[in-house]
């Protein structure tokens, strides 16, 4: 249940932002969750609705875009794509993957009004 | 009406969406927007591009971390396991084995757990200071509680005279004064047509507000970054600045902790071999995150069915980096090697080297490879 403190800390974000540069409310937020980032998408969805109420997150549409992460296969020598850390390499079949990107959870834009 | 733009229609549609238009007088009303103001070039209706961490606040805490640990020179690991692992029995006994080992080596715990001190009770009985965590609802612990904690243990204190409490102070201050000008630019206002010297006085008033302002607002973050330095001449300065591990106890969990950067110089995950032998796969994030993997109470093995090779492989297979060492804290066996471990003082090398390695191999290989292509027309 780490997406609950996850979707304080996007509020937080928010909340940072919009003192920077004030809006009223957010109308559509987009999250990026690499596909490593341990973020479970249907826990972090009902965080952020759980949470959103009294906030400027309140009535806001959100997607999650959860694109693939990559890791450096060494037997191969070059980059691939996997979907979770479990994943043998595409190219040789081989489990000698080192994650080099995908484990990030970012807030990637919002629309305000 | 003009015919090429509209001009004296009152009844034309504004370029501005957010402007209204009064449907008989033709009065623009350019508040009418949903955030009721209006910004010349600029629509209500926005987009901001951020592409923030959300970690992010939690990542700067933890390098604040590291480098605080660093300054006092204490080596921090992160322990995560499922609950049950043995973890607070297998610190136990390793501080009993480093007070053996090097009597002079400070040792501190940070305990968390969502309840309870039970755990930091056990770790103090063995006479090293150690400091609770409750998280509560939370299931992990994260920057921020450390750093709260680490400010709170004894060995901390005795480097550290207390000095967080003005910052706060001070923001509140810096606020009352903006307050202050506003009224005094206000009473200006309305009191124009008084004497001039009074002004004057006013104005004088007012920049002296000012000039203290922005003196604040520069010691602000200077005090900042200041307290990290005279840490560090504090700590070199003082004879008792000697080696110190400092153990977090992490809350019994094998998915969240992974994601929570602590300023730890390493995550060691903890598994016993009453557990399944394949939850390196299970929970792949917190395998993947940790430096050394211990597959303890190997005393059980002969009772449970638990294939060590099979274990190590999976761990392998999710982190090929992985350090693994076996051991019990029952009986003592392996504790050398993890000692060993704790106290080498690089933990990048062991990953380095099997690169290292990798790399010597896969140019063998090249080797190898071009020198049979330059045979093969030879051959022909």
């Amino acid at each position: 249940m780490h997406e609950l403190s996850l979707a304080g800390g996007i509020l937080r974000v928010l909340e940072q932002t919009r003192a920077r540069d004030p809006f009223e409310r957010v109308t559509h937020l987009r999250l990026e969750a690499g596909a490593l980032s341990g973020v479970e998408l249907h826990a972090l969805r009902f965080a952020l609705e759980a949470i959103a109420p009294g906030t400027c997150l309140e009535h806001a549409t959100i997607d999650i875009d959860e694109p693939a992460a990559t890791a450096w296969c060494l037997p191969c020598s070059q980059s691939v794509d996997i979907r979770s850390r479990l994943d043998p390499c595409p190219l040789c079949g081989g489990f000698q993957l080192q994650a080099t990107s995908g484990t990030e959870l970012r807030v990637m834009e919002l629309q305000v009004i | 009406m003009c015919v090429v733009c509209g001009c004296s229609n009152p009844g034309a549609t504004p370029s501005d969406p957010n402007v209204a238009v009064h449907p008989t007088t033709g009065d623009l009303h350019f508040g009418a927007g949903t955030a009721r103001v209006s910004v010349p070039g600029m629509s209500q209706a926005r987009a901001i591009k951020l592409e923030t961490d959300v970690l992010g606040a939690n990542n700067e805490v933890a390098s604040q971390n590291r480098a605080h640990f660093a300054s006092h020179d204490v080596t921090a690991y992160n322990l995560v396991s499922s609950p049950g692992s043995g973890k607070t029995t297998l610190l136990c006994a390793t501080i009993e084995a480093l007070k053996k080992r090097h009597p002079d080596m400070a040792v501190a715990v940070i305990e968390g757990d969502q309840q309870t001190s039970f755990d930091a009770d056990r770790i103090r009985a063995t006479g090293a200071p150690a400091i609770q965590v409750n998280t509560g609802k939370g299931c992990h612990l994260d920057a921020p509680m450390v750093a709260e904690a680490f400010s709170r243990l004894d060995l901390h204190a005795a480097h550290h005279p207390t000095h967080e409490e003005p910052h706060h102070a001070h923001a509140h201050e810096h606020e009352h004064e903006h307050e202050h000008e506003h009224e005094h630019e206000h009473e200006h206002e309305h009191e124009h047509e008084h004497e001039h010297e009074h002004e004057h006085e006013h104005e004088h008033e007012h920049s002296h507000d000012h000039f203290h302002a922005q003196g604040h607002d520069h010691v602000h973050p200077d005090e900042h970054g200041h307290s990290h330095d005279t840490d560090h001449v504090h700590s070199h300065d003082h004879p008792h600045a000697e080696p110190t591990i400092l153990f977090i106890e992490n809350v019994g969990n094998l998915v969240c902790p992974a994601m929570w950067d602590l300023g730890e110089a390493a995550k060691v995950a903890i598994l016993s071999v009453t557990e399944g032998e394949d939850k390196p796969l299970k929970y792949p994030d917190m395998f993947a995150a940790a430096k050394l993997m211990i597959l303890n109470k190997i005393d059980l093995l002969p009772h449970v069915s638990f294939d060590v090779a099979r274990c190590k492989e999976f761990a392998r297979r999710v982190n090929p980096g992985i350090e693994i060492l076996e051991l019990s804290a029952t009986t003592g066996e392996g504790m050398g090697a993890w000692l060993d471990w704790l106290l080498a003082d690089d933990h990048d090398r062991h990953a380095t080297d099997a690169l290292h390695a990798r790399i010597a191999q896969l140019e063998a290989e090249l080797a190898q490879a071009k020198a049979q292509i330059t045979l093969q027309p030879a051959k022909a």
